[in-house]
């Protein structure tokens, strides 16, 4: 009965589009595999999710009176997937940007004369207040089984503060799981002014930090006694990189990899690194290190239209060959990792680079982890996110066929407890007939 | 890649092994060349000597007709650098710091390594009056940034005079924003005085305020600034001043300049024209480190003779001689021996330009440029007599660890050429 009730709304066109609110405030999903990824697997079991929360998990759940019931035969349950760092929901021109002293509005900022200027910072702005409802990577980020997402302005230096948003909402506000989770950090090069060199980035970085120390004295001896002394200036920049919790850094290389420890080290601030492509080859230094990583599921790959007569350097064949193994390397080493989409959004590029991790050994399990919990743990949410556990938040996706197998098709994914449908069968192009736009 | 490392863990026998290089032709540079042995022990040469006793634990390196000298220091190098060696966007950069930076696997670090170099100035580039903040390495390949720098070796900066840092357009006018200054030599000069005038006042500010923690009533500290910290460092004689320049008159004003504000010049880089100034070099107390026959490449580089190295030399300045450049940087030895064609010198005073005085004017000549008990076991073995143009490098050690074996490598080249076939055509099967 319940099946042919969902059945019947999985054929109105507009399935795509969440249901409103007044659509039922339980839902049951039974005898279906669940992977609670804190606990063992459930291989019969059900979830019961009411206003918005897991209510219960388990093989037998009671189904309250009025709950709407999905058979679950056939299907599996995992905790939503969180893209640990990624742009999705926010506008494409957020942040500084590399050009000249930061800010919004000064279309033409002047190039900057040194870090008094505070060059392509926004440490100030807030992704949270800047989430777009109606960017259409939402929902392809939600039909590959994302729910969540880390999102960062990422433009700049000091590019602002990230947010762990939820993928739907009805307006930016509900979106928002946690408003700020932690300061973007690139070693972009100005495009004009100071700092035009990886070194003056590193020397600009380091005099924030000196800034933002010296700043912190002056206020608090303001607020001690203001008589006969002159006010500190106020400093956005140094506000905002004063507010975050931790940095995000950049790091593929192991060089970098090395650089950008140390460099979090001297500012004293707690760090996660982002890229690691060449994590695989770094292992030592990361454990010893006890930072968290962001893995970017955007492998490196072979430039297309290369000239046939030559070939790459061993260094960079090692790498495209090698990359993808760096999640496994990291698990055997136990240091905690997540994934980032890195530029990618379309659910079949997604689900790919996952299984090219796979396939470079690491375990279903921990790439799942790597998707769910371990974002989770990291940003500091895993007492609400990451997992199917009972009084989380009920974010899950719902899959036929294990998650990131070729054939896996993921049937609906929840937010907040609301439904969202699958996307539409690419429709098969008739015998001569037209060939849709996907297919294309 | 991971065969080039494991190439190299074979490589590296354990720290406190002894070793003996026996049977060579030694260039102690210090003091002599003769036939004998060196025997080395943590890293350190602990006997030199026509006869030494082989301990019985001793590694041996049967040098039998071959040639060692210490290890070559290149005092002018811009390899090992991620991103680039300029930062252009002001006149005065002295905030950036080299070090922050260095790439400890640019190959180009094995290619020297290769050619005998086993320690480097690696410089700022200059592009600025001012330029960044340099530092000393060793080139261990195989070792992380910070495990190459020369332990203790005194911090640098890196000045420029003359054409680079005054050319307009450096960086190029943008959004109406104008050309950086300056754009003459004397603006080159009033950049520096000013810059040292903001670092005189914000050392006596810290020095004010120390003297007042001193007191026991400490006031709020002053900001801390990196531009004008490594100015302070300059004045108080803690970082030494590299100065690239070409032209006499460049070289009299930084000197002078350098006197009136109470700082050293420790070195001048290129100084092609300090033959003509010899004299105020040697009283100044500055070193120079020079080209052997590379000129008129540009405007200020026309006056330039090969015999600017010898004739300083003689005039009592301590000379060395710089590649600047990564492939000159692998055959310095014949461009040391340039200077016994051109100026008459010794083939000990040439080895030295490239070994013994580098490591005085960068002030490691305890540790580094000769061989001589006590010093690191830092060399090079040739085939050949070193300053020959058939010379070829066997191997280098530093710190007593074989970095470069020529037999290993032809070994591994073989290796990797498999290795990234293989790549090669997985990556060709995988493609599909």
């Amino acid at each position: 009965m319940g099946l042919t009730r969902w059945l019947a709304v999985l054929t109105i066109p507009a399935a795509l589009v969440a249901q409103r609110r007044s659509a039922p405030q339980t839902v049951v999903i039974r005898n279906a595999t669940i992977v609670p990824v804190r606990g063992p697997v459930i291989s019969k079991g059900s979830v019961a999710l009411r206003d918005g929360l897991i209510d219960a998990v388990g093989a037998e759940v009671p189904v309250p009176p009025g709950a709407w019931v999905i058979e679950g035969e056939g299907l599996t349950v995992y905790p939503g997937l969180i893209d640990a760092a990624s742009s999705w929901g926010l506008p494409s021109n957020l942040g500084a940007g590399n050009g000249g002293r930061g800010g919004r509005g000064a279309s033409n900022p002047p190039p900057a004369h040194g870090p008094e200027d505070r060059p392509a910072s926004t440490s100030w702005l807030r992704a949270a207040d800047e989430i777009q409802p109606s960017d259409p990577r939402l929902e392809r980020a939600r039909n590959a089984g994302f729910t969540s997402a880390a999102v960062f302005p990422m433009r700049g230096i000091f590019c602002g503060q990230g947010a762990l948003v939820n993928l739907a909402g009805d307006k930016a506000g509900d979106m928002v799981l946690a408003p700020s989770v932690g300061q973007f950090v690139t070693m972009q090069p100005a495009g004009a002014g100071f700092p035009a060199s990886l070194m003056g980035v590193i020397a600009y970085v380091r005099q924030v930090y000196l800034d933002a120390q010296h700043y912190t004295l002056l206020k608090a001896a303001y607020a001690r006694d203001p008589v006969g002394m002159r006010r500190p200036d106020y400093d956005r920049a140094l506000e905002g990189v004063l507010e975050s919790k931790r940095i995000l850094l950049p790091a593929h290389r192991r060089v970098e990899i090395d650089r950008m420890l140390r460099l979090a080290a001297e500012v004293q601030q707690p760090a996660i690194l982002y890229g690691m492509h060449e994590g695989y080859r770094s292992t030592d230094l990361l454990k010893k290190s006890g930072v968290a990583v962001l893995v970017s599921l955007n492998w490196p790959e072979r430039p297309k239209d290369t000239n046939p007569e030559e070939s790459d350097s061993l260094r960079a064949l090692e790498l495209r060959d090698r990359a993808p193994s760096t999640p496994a390397e990291l698990a055997k080493a136990g240091v905690p990792f997540a994934f980032y989409s890195d530029g990618l959004d379309q659910p079949r590029d997604l689900q790919r680079a996952v299984r090219k991790a796979i396939d470079a050994g690491l375990s279903r399990e921990d790439a799942v982890r790597a998707l769910t919990l371990a974002p989770a743990q990291m940003y500091g949410l895993a007492d609400r996110l990451g997992s199917i556990e009972k009084g989380k938040i009920a974010n899950l996706v719902v899959t036929r066929g294990e998650l990131f197998d070729e054939k896996t098709k993921v049937e609906m994914v929840f937010i907040d407890g609301r439904r969202f449908g699958a996307p539409p069968e690419p429709a098969r192009p008739a015998a001569g007939g037209l060939v849709t736009k996907e297919e294309r | 890649m991971k065969l080039l490392y494991g190439a190299l863990a074979l490589l590296l026998p354990v720290c406190a092994q002894t070793t003996l290089i026996r049977n060579a032709t030694i260039y102690t540079v210090s003091h002599g060349t003769f036939k004998g042995s060196i025997l080395v022990r943590g890293g350190k040469i602990v006997e030199v000597g026509e006869k030494v006793l082989p301990p019985p634990d001793a590694q041996i390196i049967d040098a039998t007709g071959q040639y060692v000298i210490p290890g070559i220091i290149d005092c002018h190098t811009h390899i090992a650098v991620d991103g680039n060696v300029n930062e252009t966007s002001v006149s005065v950069s002295s905030m950036v710091n080299i070090a922050d930076v260095l790439d400890p696997e640019d190959p180009s670090i094995y290619r020297a390594l290769a050619g005998g170099v086993t320690t480097a100035n690696v410089l700022h580039g200059s592009a600025n009056a001012i330029g960044g903040q340099t530092v000393v390495v060793k080139l261990r390949w195989g070792k992380s940034a910070r495990e190459m720098l020369f332990e203790g070796a005194t911090p640098g900066i890196k000045f420029a005079l003359g054409e680079n840092p005054k050319r307009r357009g450096n960086p190029p006018e943008s959004d109406g924003a104008p050309a950086r200054y300056p754009a003459t030599r004397m603006g080159i000069e009033d950049t520096i005085r000013e810059a040292f005038n903001q670092a005189k006042a914000y050392k006596a500010e810290w020095d004010d305020y120390h003297a007042a923690v001193e007191r026991g009533r400490p006031p709020l500290p002053p900001r801390k600034d990196l531009k004008l910290e490594a100015l302070k460092e300059v004045l108080e004689g803690k970082r030494y001043v590299h100065v690239h320049c070409y032209r006499a008159d460049e070289i009299l004003m930084i000197l002078r300049l350098a006197d009136e504000y109470g700082f050293k010049v420790r070195t001048l880089q290129h100084a092609l024209e300090g033959y003509k100034v010899a004299k105020e070099i040697a009283a100044h107390g500055a070193g120079a480190s020079t080209f052997s026959d590379w000129w008129s490449y540009k405007v200020e580089a026309f006056d330039a003779i090969p015999y600017n190295a010898a004739v300083m030399h003689k005039k009592g300045v301590l000379v060395s001689l710089n590649s600047d450049d990564a492939e000159l940087m692998r055959h310095l030895n014949t461009e040391a021996a340039k200077v016994m064609k051109y100026g008459g010198l010794t083939e000990n005073e040439a080895l030295a330009m490239v070994t013994l005085n580098p490591a005085r004017q960068l002030g490691i000549e305890n540790r580094v440029g000769s061989i001589d008990v006590g010093k690191d076991a830092d060399f090079v073995i040739y085939d050949q007599p070193p300053l020959s143009n058939f010379a070829k490098v066997q191997k280098v050690l530093i710190d007593g660890r074989t970095y470069f074996d020529r037999d290993q490598d032809l070994i591994t080249r073989r290796a990797k050429d498999l290795e990234k076939q293989k790549l090669l055509e997985k990556e060709k099967e995988g493609g599909d």
